[in-house]
């Protein structure tokens, strides 16, 4: 399945619209035999984006793989929300071990699907920026160097949320989190490097890379796609809004999740064993300005007193990112 | 078939038999050996189908174990120590999901300070974590007990930890008795799943349970370790019956039934005890020995039933609880609630310190005339504990007690002030 | 029950000889039992094993602190560490790597109580030189060994090596074994006749 770059804002909806395309690039979520995987009923706040995202994720790789499919998922909202015992909104096999652990996990379900023959069955390790960049580092690190035959699939909502969101090394810099708080001199979270995971993927050569962000979600549905047809590790890094945790409207998530691409600080792209192989445009960049503004956890930035050197030092990352990516459109002729 | 060779090479013999599907290891001594082998005979496809995952760390392990266990596949790692720890978030995760992962504990101590030698603090550690805990006295017991693990375990629906001593039996040569494939097979039928993840039926694993169902969780899991009370027993019996010999059961008594002196240990200081009996019997003494195999679930029964006709206890354990004193024998005094003898702990052997005849001569004896210490640790050198303890009372400092000890020998290896 | 310890430094396959003394002795349908006195690893470091061979099952798991008999692969351990310590004194046996005598060794004296025939020499490395190209005793010391104490024959030790080590590294250790034995056997031979003649 391919992703066609349908832009609508000629037409000023955002919705994702299937009538124009081809009938095998349509969205898997269209379809009336989709699996929904992630069935409704679960727990998630209003405007969840992990839930969105999780959703047409695995109901792609359901339908990439003819529902042979087995999830390990960390802890987390998504576990969390999805198991509320005694029931579960999961229509899939799919297990909750630990937190740090999911990488590890579903490389046993892996080597148990191999040694029983059972090479139609695939494995989706699945968790967020918590479990994937922190805790759960080690663990991916293996998977990846043994090139076991899962895709990780991490869900950056860019803070430990379902503990009340505190700060991982997925938070940007400056953002408020209850362990980054905006007081001080420096209020919110610290201007480090960064912990890019995708890069980190990328540098263990792995088979197949990719962002994405739920605005786009057929480009989501694509990547997954993509990545089922490839045997060994893989990794796909997905921006998911929260609209709880940043403090925006619950409508707004899709609309964030475009804003985080459009002014670069979220670079859409894939690769493979270590190279870039594709890169998702942007035909007007964007100030970060219009990205930070709605979310309250960048308030202190704005306001009486705005502080015009974070907001321009944040814009330099994303300026950087445009650089490296080459994430502008060559301007048409 | 007789074989004389190293113990671990004997377990994975064993482990080797019973058809594991997905073995996973990371190196830690004394266990290497073991996971060496196994890794050895997968590669040749001596063991097949079998999957062997190197993986990097012994959390690692264990959660590769899990995976592959909920996956229906007969899983297997092996650890010691340091690396026992590491893994304890799956341990428990294991034993609360219900998985019948079977692991080797090649027993050693735990730092700091760090000691690659043997005792029993890394199972101890672990003793509440819902495993079922066995303990081999002899490389033999080690071999047969992982058999009946992996039977007992796939049985109950919970995991086993076969715990032998690290170096003393791993890294000993003795003669073995290797049963062959047919009848491990008679006796070990092949793994069905109560649960498993599978899209021909989906479940999900691993939910959060609050406060309303979590008592009765817990309780069950309790209940179903007790059930293996009863059906220790009956494979040991099956072992004998197909086998050939006696390995495995609760507890192994040896000259108990009119001994007044009985001395309760696990592992492999038992050879050490029983030949101290022997030498002590031939002089007139009523000393026998009671050796603990099954330490979790605790048979307290068995224990009350072959102590409670002696005048006094002996335990003698590979383990402390600092703060309070000997784990085996708070297990044990639990067995004897209620009857009236003499009880005595003893913490021997830590660290690999050998426990020699000699001193157990000199113990029992004391134990006998009654002049043994509530707790005694043996052949400690108070000499160096005491000028260490003197020189505390005059100035309190903190630091590392193994460097600190060193400022009193004269040696000073650290600037620890 | 006769324990036998064996002393030497790492890399010198001190343990490794131990494990064949008790191989030689389970094809003679004895039980034994092989384990090494657990360090760290290092080469050069000293380095300790213990052997029991018995008639019944082996319980004791403690190291062995008196000694029937010592094998010792590298002299410059006699001065450094303590070899002897729990050797039955008179009726020990000691066997040597070296091409030294006991008394150019500088233990003439501490040995002057025990059994003559029962103190050998073998020079053990050289041997391995000689017929495996590579300076490891441990090998020749056990056909020495089996010469000295006649606990083990000859073919049960050429057996343990085979069992141990592959193809044509196992023949050049037999073959050095089997030197030890003869040089020992003759050794013997010859003390025995002076002792006659005395």
């Amino acid at each position: 399945m391919s992703f066609q770059p349908i832009k609508f804002y000629q037409t000023g909806t955002f919705t994702v619209g299937n009538r124009l395309l081809a009938p095998d690039e349509r969205s898997v979520q269209a379809n009336m035999q989709r699996t929904n995987s992630l069935n409704s009923g679960h727990r998630a706040c209003q405007g969840c984006g992990e839930a969105l995202g999780a959703r047409y994720a695995i109901d792609a790789a359901m339908n990439a793989t003819a529902n042979q499919l087995i999830a390990a998922n960390a802890t987390g909202c998504l576990e969390v929300f999805s198991t509320p015992y005694p029931e579960t909104s999961w229509q899939i096999p799919w297990i909750h071990s630990l937190f740090g652990n999911t990488a590890a996990v579903a490389t046993g379900i892996a080597a148990a699907l191999k040694v029983k023959g059972r090479r139609d069955v695939r494995v989706i390790a699945q968790g967020g920026d918590g479990g994937t960049t922190d805790i759960g580092f080690g663990c991916l690190s293996g998977m990846f160097e043994r090139n076991d035959d899962v895709l990780f699939i991490c869900y950056d909502n860019e803070a430990y949320m379902n503990t009340g969101v505190q700060r991982s090394s997925a938070t940007p810099p400056a953002a408020r989190t209850a362990t980054t708080m905006a007081v001080g001199r420096e209020p919110g979270n610290v201007f480090g490097q960064g912990k890019n995971l995708p890069l980190i993927a990328m540098a263990h050569f792995i088979p197949y890379v990719a962002t994405a962000t739920v605005a786009e979600l057929r480009d989501l549905e694509a990547k997954v796609q993509r990545a089922m047809e490839i045997r060994g590790a893989r990794y796909i890094h997905i921006f998911v809004p929260c609209p709880l945790g940043w403090g925006h409207e619950a409508h707004d998530t899709i609309r964030i999740s475009r804003l985080v691409k459009e002014t670069g600080l979220f670079p859409v792209f894939e690769a493979e064993h270590g190279e870039v192989t594709s890169v998702s445009k942007i035909r007007r960049q964007l100030p970060v300005e219009e990205y930070l503004r709605p979310q309250k956890r960048f308030a202190h930035l704005f306001g009486d007193a705005p502080r015009l050197e974070t907001i321009a030092h944040i814009q330099a990352y994303a300026d950087r990112n445009v650089r490296r990516f080459a994430l502008l459109e060559e301007a048409a002729h | 078939m007789l074989k004389q060779i190293e113990g671990s090479l004997g377990v994975a013999e064993a482990v080797a038999l019973c058809r594991p599907e997905v073995i996973c290891a990371y190196p830690i001594s004394p266990q290497t050996h073991i996971v060496e082998n196994l890794g050895e005979m997968v590669k040749t496809g001596a063991l097949a189908p079998c999957e062997f995952i190197n993986v990097e760390s012994e959390f690692s392990a264990m959660s590769v174990a899990i995976g592959a266990s909920a996956a229906g596949a007969r899983a297997y790692t092996a650890t010691a120590s340091q690396g026992l720890l590491y893994m304890v978030e799956a341990i428990f995760n294991a034993a609360g999901l219900g998985l019948p992962i079977v692991m080797t504990v090649a027993n050693r101590a735990i730092g700091a300070p760090i000691n690659i030698w043997n005792d029993h603090s890394d199972s101890m550690s672990q003793r509440d974590c819902g495993w079922i805990q066995l303990f081999a006295e002899t490389n033999q017991e080690a071999l047969d007990l992982h058999i009946q693990a992996f039977r007992l375990g796939e049985e109950l629906s919970l995991p086993v930890m076969v715990c032998m001593d690290g170096f003393i039996l791993t890294h000993a040569y003795e003669r073995l008795d290797l049963p062959d494939q047919a009848q491990v097979d008679a006796y070990l039928p092949r793994y069905e799943p109560r649960q498993v993840l599978d899209p021909k039926e989906p479940v999900s694993i691993g939910a959060m349970v609050g406060p309303e169902a979590f008592t009765e969780v817990r309780y069950l899991a309790h209940a179903k370790q007790m059930q293996a009370l009863e059906l220790i027993p009956r494979h040991a019996q099956e072992f004998r019956a197909i086998f050939g010999r006696d390995s495995g059961g609760l507890v192994r008594e040896y000259r108990t039934s009119d001994a007044t002196t009985i001395v309760v240990a696990l592992g492999s200081v038992l050879g050490t005890i029983k030949d101290t009996v022997d030498e002590m019997r031939r002089e007139g003494h009523r000393i026998g020995a009671l050796g603990i195999v099954s330490f979790r679930p605790f048979p307290l029964a068995e224990v009350r039933r072959v102590l409670h006709p002696a005048q006094r206890v002996v335990v003698l354990e590979k383990s402390l609880a600092v703060g309070i004193g000997g784990i085996l024998s708070a297990n044990v005094r639990m067995a004897l609630s209620g009857v009236q003898l003499h009880g005595y702990t003893v913490i021997a052997g830590l660290g690999g310190r050998p426990i020699t005849r000699k001193s157990l001569h000199k113990l029992f004896r004391e134990a006998e005339r009654d002049e043994l210490q509530p707790l005694t640790f043996l052949d400690l050198d108070w000499n160096i504990v005491n000028r260490v303890l003197e020189r505390e009372k005059r100035e309190r400092r903190s630091g590392p007690i193994a460097e600190t000890i060193l400022r009193d020998v004269g040696v000073v290896a650290a600037r620890v002030a | 029950m006769f324990q036998i310890r064996l002393h030497g430094r790492g890399g010198q396959g001190v343990v490794t000889g131990a494990e064949m003394l008790s191989v030689a002795a389970f094809l003679q349908g004895r039980h034994a039992q092989a384990f090494p006195s657990f360090g760290s690893e290092r080469t050069g470091a000293p380095v300790v094993a213990f052997c029991r061979i018995d008639d019944r099952e082996i319980r004791l798991r403690e190291p062995i602190m008196e000694p029937d008999a010592l094998i010792i692969q590298d002299p410059t351990l006699l001065h450094q560490v303590e070899v002897f310590s729990g050797l039955k004194p008179g009726d020990g046996y000691i066997l040597i790597n070296t091409s030294r005598s006991f008394d150019e060794l500088g233990i003439g004296e501490f040995v002057s109580g025990f059994r003559p025939e029962r103190l050998r020499t073998v020079p053990a490395t050289e041997l391995a030189v000689k017929h495996v190209g590579r300076p490891l005793p441990n090998a020749a010391l056990l056909g020495g060994f089996a010469a000295v104490t006649g606990l083990l024959d000859l073919a049960s030790v050429a057996a343990a090596i085979r069992d141990k080590f592959p193809g044509r590294v196992a023949e050049g250790n037999v073959a050095a074994a089997t030197a030890a034995y003869e040089i020992v056997k003759q050794e013997m031979k010859e003390a025995a006749l002076n002792a006659q003649a005395d």
